[in-house]
C-alpha cells in the first residue's frame, strides 16, 4: 500500500488557508473605495472546495499524518463536512446582510475562513499541542468577529468578554495538557489512552481530565460554564452568531468526543457522572433562563445552552452509539440553529432594529416566507417529528436510555417540553395578527437576496433531510463513531504502524 | 391487489399533497378553500375503499405495508388497519370536508395558511390511526399538535397565543415520558413494531416492574389527550379559542384510540391493574363534566365540558375491560365524532350570524330560524342518547357492560351522569331556541344556507342510520377481536374477559 502523502491528510485546511490568505491579500491590494463584496464569493467558493475535498478524503485509508498529529477518518470527514457546510451558509448569509459600505468586509471574510481552518484542524488533531493550536486559531478568529460591529457599544463589549473568559478557559485546557504530559510523558492521544490505565500518578490524570473538561465545556457553552453566551450573542452581529453558535461548538464537541471516548475511555466511570450533571444543569439552566428573555438573540443563546445539555445526554451512551448520537445531534443542531439565525439576521437586519420578541409579531403577514421559515426552524428546535431536531433528540436520548440513564432521558424530555413554551411564544408572536404598532414603523424592509435564499434553502433542506431520511447522515456518524473506538491494546499497535509509515520514505 | 397495498399510503399522501399545493398556489379568493374541499373529498373517497374491501373474519391487520425506513434504530414504515381503526380512518375522512365547509365563510383571511395547515392536520390524524410502528406513530402523534397549535394562535377568538401555548404544553409535555417509554421498549426488545412488541410483552420476557412504569407513561400521555379527569385543564380554552373546524376534527379521537390500541392493547396486564382507578376517574369526569356544563354561560365552554363528560363515558367503556364495552366505546367514538361535528358546525353558524357565544344573549330563535332549530334538536337528542339515534347504541353498550362486567355502583353513577347530560343539552336548546324572544333574535339573520344544509342533513341522517342499524358497523368493529387485543388479553388469568362479545346491543 502506498503511503498517503501527508499533505492529503490536511488538504481541506490547506485550501481554506490559501483562500483566507488570498482574500486577505486581495483586500489589502484593492483600492480603498472598491466594494469588497466579491471577496465574500471567493471565500464561499474556497469553502465549497474545502467541503468537497473533505468528502474526497473518505477515499483515503484511515490513518494519521505529520508524525501522527493529524488523522483522517470518517469521523474527521463528518465534522469537516459539517463545519465547511456551516461556514458556507454563514458566508452566504453575510454576503447579503453586511452593509455595502463596510470597510472591513475583506478582513471579515478572511477571518471567517481562518476560523474554519482552526475548527477543521481541531477535529482532525490527535496530538494535544496541535489541538491547542487549532483551538487558538479558531477562537481568536471568533473573538475578533464577535466585536465586528465597532460602531455599537455592545460589539466590543461582547468581544472583550468572550476573549477574557475564552482565554481563561483555554488556559485550563492547556494546564490539562501539561498535566497529562507529566503523567504519561506524551501528548499523542492514542499513546495517552494506552498509558492512562498504567499511569503511576493517577491523581495527575484525574486533574488533567477535569481541567480539560472545563476548557472544552466552556467552548460548548455548557452550564455552569455558560455565562458568556447571552452577552456575546447579543453583541455580535447575527451572521457571526449563526456561525459561532454552531461551527466552533461542533469542533469543540468533536474534541470532547475524542477526549472522553478515545483518550480516557478507561475513566468512563468518572467522566460519565460529571457529564450527566453538566447535561442536566445545562438544559435546566438554559431553558429556565430562556423563558424569561424578551430579546430574541438572548433567548436563542440560552436555548443553545439547553441544546448543549441535550447533546451531552448522548454521552451517557456506551461507546460508538453515544458518539454516533452526539455527532448526529451536532449536525441537526447546526442545521436548525444556522437556519434560525439566518432568519433572525434577515428580519432584524444588521443594525438590529427589531431585536425583541414583540417586534416579530405579525411576521407571517409581513413576509410569509420568513415567517414560515422561522416557525419551521422553531418547530425543529422544539423537536417536532419530521424535522432534524426530532431525530437529534431521539438519538441522543435513546443513547442515554441505552446507556442506562433513564432519568437523564426523562429530565431531558421534560426539559424539551418546557423549552417548547418559549419557542412557541416566538412562533405564535410571528403568527399573530400585527397590531399596527409594531413592525413596519421601523421602516426596515428585510432584504432577501440570492445569497440569503441559498443560505436559507441549504438550512431548510438539511433540517428536513435530517428529519425525514436521517439514515445517510446517521450512517456517516456511525461509521465515524467506529473509527473513534477506544483503541484496544492490539489496535494501538496497528495504529502505531499506520502512523509510523509515512515517516519511512 | 396493488390498490389494497398502496391505499393507506395514498390516504396519507393525498392531504399532504393538497397541503403543499395550497401552500404553493397564490392566496387568491376562495381558491385555497376549493382546493382543500377537493382534496378532502378525494381523501374521503379513498377512505371509503377501506370498509368496502375489508375482509371480515380475517385475523390481523389488513391493507398492511411493512417496509424498512431507517436502518438503525430499526424504524419501519408499518401501516395497517383493523376493526378498531377502520372506521376511525373513515370518520377522519368524513369530517375533513365537513370541516372545510364549516370554515367556508368563517375563515375570511389568510385562507392559504389555514387550509394548508388543516390538510397537514389530516395527514397527521390519518397517520396516528394507521401507524403500527411505535416511532412512526409517535411522529404523527406529535405532528398532530403543530397545525392545531398554530391555528389556535392565529385564529383565536380572544387570546389565541395563550390558549395555543396551553394546549401545546399540556399535550406535548406528557409525550416526553411516552417517548422515553418507547425508547425503553426498544432498547429491551430491539423493535418498535406494534405486532412484535405485543407478542414480546405477552410472553412475559420483560421485567414486570419496569413494564408497569412504561405502561403508566403510555397511559399518562393518552389520558391528557382524551382528557381524563383531572388532566382536562386545557380543554375549555382550546375549544373556545380553536377554529371550529379544527376543534371538531381533533376532539377526543386520538387519545381514546391510543388507549385502546397502545395501552390496553400492548399492556393488558398493567391495564388490568390500573383499570379500577381509571373507571373511578372516568365516572368522576363524567359527573364533573356534566355538572360544569350545566353552569357555563359560553356555549363553547359548555361544549368543552360536555365533551369531557362524553369522552369520560367512552373511557369507562374502555377500562371496563369487557368486549361489549370496547364495542360500545369504539362505536361511541364514531358517534361522538359525528354528533360533535354537527354541534360545532351549528354553534359556529350561530356565532358567525349573531357574533356572540354567550348563551344568555340568545333566546326564542326557533321561530326565526326553524331549520337551524330542527337540526340542533336532532343533534342534541343524538348526543343525549335518545333511542333510535346513534348515541343510544354506544351509551347502552357501555353502561350495560359496566353494570354486568364492572360494578353496579359505577354503572348507576355513570347513568346519573348521562341523565345530567340530557339536562344540560335540553336546557341549552331551550335557552337558545325557545323561551321569550331576545333582542338578538329580532335581528334579521338568515337561516341555514343550502351549502350548510347539504352538510348538516347528511350528518343528521347518518345519526339516524347509525342509531337504527348499528349492524352495518358492528361486524367490522368486532373484527379487532381476531387480532390485536384478544391475543394479548388471553394471556390474562382473569375470566371477566370471557364475557361473550355477542353483545346485547348487536341487534
Amino acid at each position: 500500500m502506498n503511503p498517503v502523502p501527508d499533505i492529503y491528510r490536511i488538504l481541506p485546511e490547506v485550501i481554506l488557508t490559501l483562500t483566507g490568505v488570498l482574500v486577505m491579500l486581495a483586500d489589502a491590494s484593492l483600492p480603498p473605495g472598491l466594494p469588497r463584496r466579491s471577496l465574500g464569493w471567493v471565500a464561499a467558493t474556497g469553502t465549497a472546495v474545502a467541503y468537497l475535498t473533505s468528502i474526497w478524503q473518505l477515499s483515503l485509508p484511515v490513518g494519521t499524518g505529520f508524525y501522527a498529529t493529524v488523522e483522517t477518518s470518517p469521523f474527521t470527514v463528518f465534522f469537516h463536512a459539517l463545519i465547511c457546510g456551516i461556514v458556507l451558509v454563514a458566508l452566504l448569509l453575510s454576503l447579503d446582510s453586511l452593509p455595502e459600505d463596510s470597510h472591513h468586509q475583506g478582513e471579515y471574510y478572511a477571518l471567517v475562513v481562518f476560523g474554519a481552518v482552526g475548527m477543521c484542524l481541531l477535529t482532525a488533531a490527535v496530538e494535544l499541542l496541535v489541538v491547542f493550536i487549532a483551538l487558538e486559531i479558531s477562537s481568536i478568529a471568533t473573538y475578533v468577529l464577535a466585536g465586528y460591529r465597532k460602531e455599537t457599544g455592545r460589539g466590543p463589549e461582547a468581544a472583550i468578554k468572550y476573549f477574557l473568559l475564552g482565554s481563561f478557559a483555554t488556559a485550563f485546557l492547556l494546564y490539562g495538557i501539561a498535566l497529562i504530559f507529566g503523567a504519561t510523558g506524551t501528548t499523542q492521544i492514542y499513546e495517552i489512552a494506552h498509558l492512562v490505565p498504567t499511569a503511576q500518578n493517577h491523581g495527575l490524570v484525574l486533574a488533567s481530565l477535569a481541567l480539560m473538561l472545563v476548557g472544552i465545556l466552556f467552548k460548548v457553552s455548557a452550564a455552569p460554564f455558560h455565562v458568556w453566551t447571552p452577552d456575546v450573542y447579543e453583541g455580535a452581529p447575527s451572521p457571526v452568531v449563526a456561525l459561532m453558535s454552531t461551527a466552533p461548538k461542533a469542533a469543540a464537541f468533536a474534541l470532547l468526543l475524542r477526549v472522553v471516548y478515545e483518550m480516557f475511555p478507561t475513566l468512563h466511570s468518572i467522566w460519565a457522572p460529571l457529564l450527566w450533571v453538566v447535561a442536566v444543569l445545562s438544559m435546566t439552566v438554559g431553558n429556565l433562563a430562556a423563558l424569561r428573555q424578551q430579546n430574541v438573540k438572548r433567548m436563542l443563546a440560552y436555548s443553545s445552552i439547553a441544546h448543549a445539555g441535550y447533546l451531552l445526554a448522548a454521552f451517557a451512551g456506551a461507546g460508538s452509539s453515544g458518539v454516533a448520537a452526539a455527532s448526529f445531534y451536532v449536525a441537526a443542531y447546526a442545521a436548525m440553529n444556522v437556519g434560525i439565525f439566518a432568519v433572525v439576521t434577515v428580519v432584524s437586519g444588521y443594525e438590529e432594529n427589531l431585536p425583541m420578541i414583540q417586534d416579530f409579531r405579525g411576521l407571517v403577514y409581513r413576509s410569509p416566507l420568513l415567517g414560515g421559515l422561522l416557525i419551521f426552524f422553531l418547530a425543529s428546535l422544539v423537536g417536532i417529528p419530521f424535522t432534524g431536531g426530532f431525530f437529534g433528540k431521539f438519538y441522543s436520548f435513546s443513547s442515554a436510555v441505552g446507556g442506562g440513564a433513564v432519568w437523564l432521558a426523562i429530565i431531558g424530555l421534560l426539559n424539551s417540553g418546557l423549552a417548547a413554551a418559549y419557542y412557541l411564544r416566538l412562533a405564535f408572536a410571528t403568527a399573530q395578527r400585527p397590531s399596527g404598532e409594531t413592525g413596519p414603523k421601523h421602516g426596515y424592509q428585510p432584504r432577501v437576496g440570492v445569497a440569503v435564499i441559498a443560505a436559507l434553502l441549504f438550512a431548510v433542506v438539511a433540517t428536513l433531510v435530517l428529519g425525514i431520511v436521517p439514515g445517510e447522515v446517521l450512517h456517516a456518524a456511525q461509521t465515524g463513531a467506529h473509527t473513534l473506538q477506544p483503541p484496544p491494546p492490539a489496535a494501538t499497535e496497528v495504529i502505531g504502524i499506520a502512523s509510523t509509515k509515512p515517516l519511512v520514505p | 391487489m396493488a390498490i389494497n397495498e398502496s391505499i393507506l399510503t395514498l390516504i396519507l399522501l393525498v392531504p399532504l399533497a393538497g397541503a403543499v399545493l395550497v401552500a404553493l398556489l397564490p392566496d387568491h379568493g376562495k381558491l385555497p378553500a376549493w382546493l382543500a374541499l377537493l382534496t378532502t373529498l378525494v381523501s374521503f373517497g379513498l377512505t371509503l375503499h377501506l370498509p368496502a374491501h375489508f375482509v371480515l373474519g380475517q385475523h390481523g391487520f389488513q391493507f398492511e405495508i411493512n417496509r424498512p425506513w431507517i436502518e438503525n434504530p430499526a424504524i419501519f414504515y408499518h401501516v395497517g388497519v383493523d376493526g378498531l381503526s377502520l372506521w376511525l380512518v373513515v370518520l377522519v375522512g368524513l369530517l375533513a370536508p365537513v370541516g372545510v365547509l364549516a370554515s367556508w365563510n368563517a375563515i375570511k383571511e389568510r385562507r392559504k395558511v389555514f387550509y394548508a395547515l388543516f390538510l397537514l392536520q389530516q395527514t397527521a390524524m390519518f397517520g396516528v390511526f394507521i401507524s403500527l410502528d411505535l416511532m412512526v406513530y409517535y411522529g404523527f402523534w406529535e405532528l398532530s399538535l403543530v397545525p392545531m397549535a398554530i391555528l389556535i394562535a392565529m385564529y383565536g377568538r380572544k387570546d389565541g397565543p395563550r390558549a395555543a401555548i396551553k394546549f401545546f404544553l399540556f399535550t406535548f409535555i406528557p409525550s416526553a415520558p411516552l417517548l422515553v417509554a418507547i425508547l425503553w421498549l426498544y432498547t429491551h426488545t430491539g423493535t418498535f413494531d406494534f405486532v412484535q412488541l405485543r407478542l414480546l410483552i405477552a410472553s412475559g420476557s420483560l421485567p414486570a416492574g419496569a413494564l408497569c412504569w412504561v405502561a403508566l407513561a403510555f397511559l399518562f400521555a393518552f389520558a391528557v389527550k382524551v382528557p381524563v379527569f383531572p388532566l382536562h385543564g386545557w380543554v375549555a380554552d382550546t375549544f373556545s379559542e380553536a377554529p371550529v373546524a379544527m376543534a371538531m376534527v381533533v376532539a377526543g379521537k386520538l387519545g381514546l384510540y391510543s388507549m385502546l390500541r397502545f395501552h390496553v392493547g400492548l399492556f393488558p396486564v398493567q391495564a388490568r391493574q390500573i383499570a379500577p382507578v381509571l373507571v373511578a376517574l372516568a365516572v368522576i369526569g363524567l359527573l364533573y363534566g356534566a355538572c360544569l356544563a350545566l353552569v357555563q354561560r359560553d356555549f363553547w365552554r359548555l361544549l368543552a365540558y360536555a365533551a369531557i363528560s362524553h369522552l369520560s363515558l367512552i373511557t369507562l367503556g374502555i377500562y371496563g375491560l369487557t368486549f361489549t364495552g370496547w364495542d360500545g366505546a369504539i362505536y361511541q367514538i364514531l358517534n361522538h365524532g359525528v354528533v360533535d361535528a354537527a354541534l360545532f358546525l351549528l354553534l359556529g353558524i350561530l356565532e358567525t350570524r349573531y357574533a356572540t357565544s354567550q348563551i344568555d344573549a340568545y333566546g326564542g330563535l326557533a321561530a326565526r330560524v326553524p331549520q337551524t332549530a330542527t337540526l340542533f334538536v336532532i343533534t342534541s337528542l343524538a348526543m343525549i342518547g335518545l333511542p333510535m339515534l346513534n348515541g343510544f347504541v354506544g351509551e347502552f353498550l357501555i353502561l350495560s357492560s359496566t353494570f354486568s362486567g364492572v360494578s353496579h355502583g359505577w354503572a348507576i353513577a355513570a347513568t346519573v351522569g348521562v341523565i345530567l347530560g340530557a339536562a344540560y343539552m335540553l336546557w341549552l336548546v331551550q335557552r337558545l331556541f325557545y323561551g321569550p324572544e331576545s333582542e338578538l333574535a329580532a335581528r334579521p339573520a338568515a337561516d341555514l344556507r343550502p351549502g350548510e344544509l347539504a352538510v348538516l342533513w347528511p350528518l343528521a341522517i347518518l345519526m339516524l342510520v347509525m342509531g337504527l342499524a348499528p349492524s352495518l358497523w358492528m361486524p367490522s368493529i368486532e373484527n379487532r377481536m381476531g387480532a390485536p387485543i384478544l391475543k394479548g388479553s388471553t394471556a390474562l388469568p382473569d375470566s371477566s374477559l370471557s364475557v361473550s362479545f355477542q353483545g346485547e346491543g348487536r341487534q
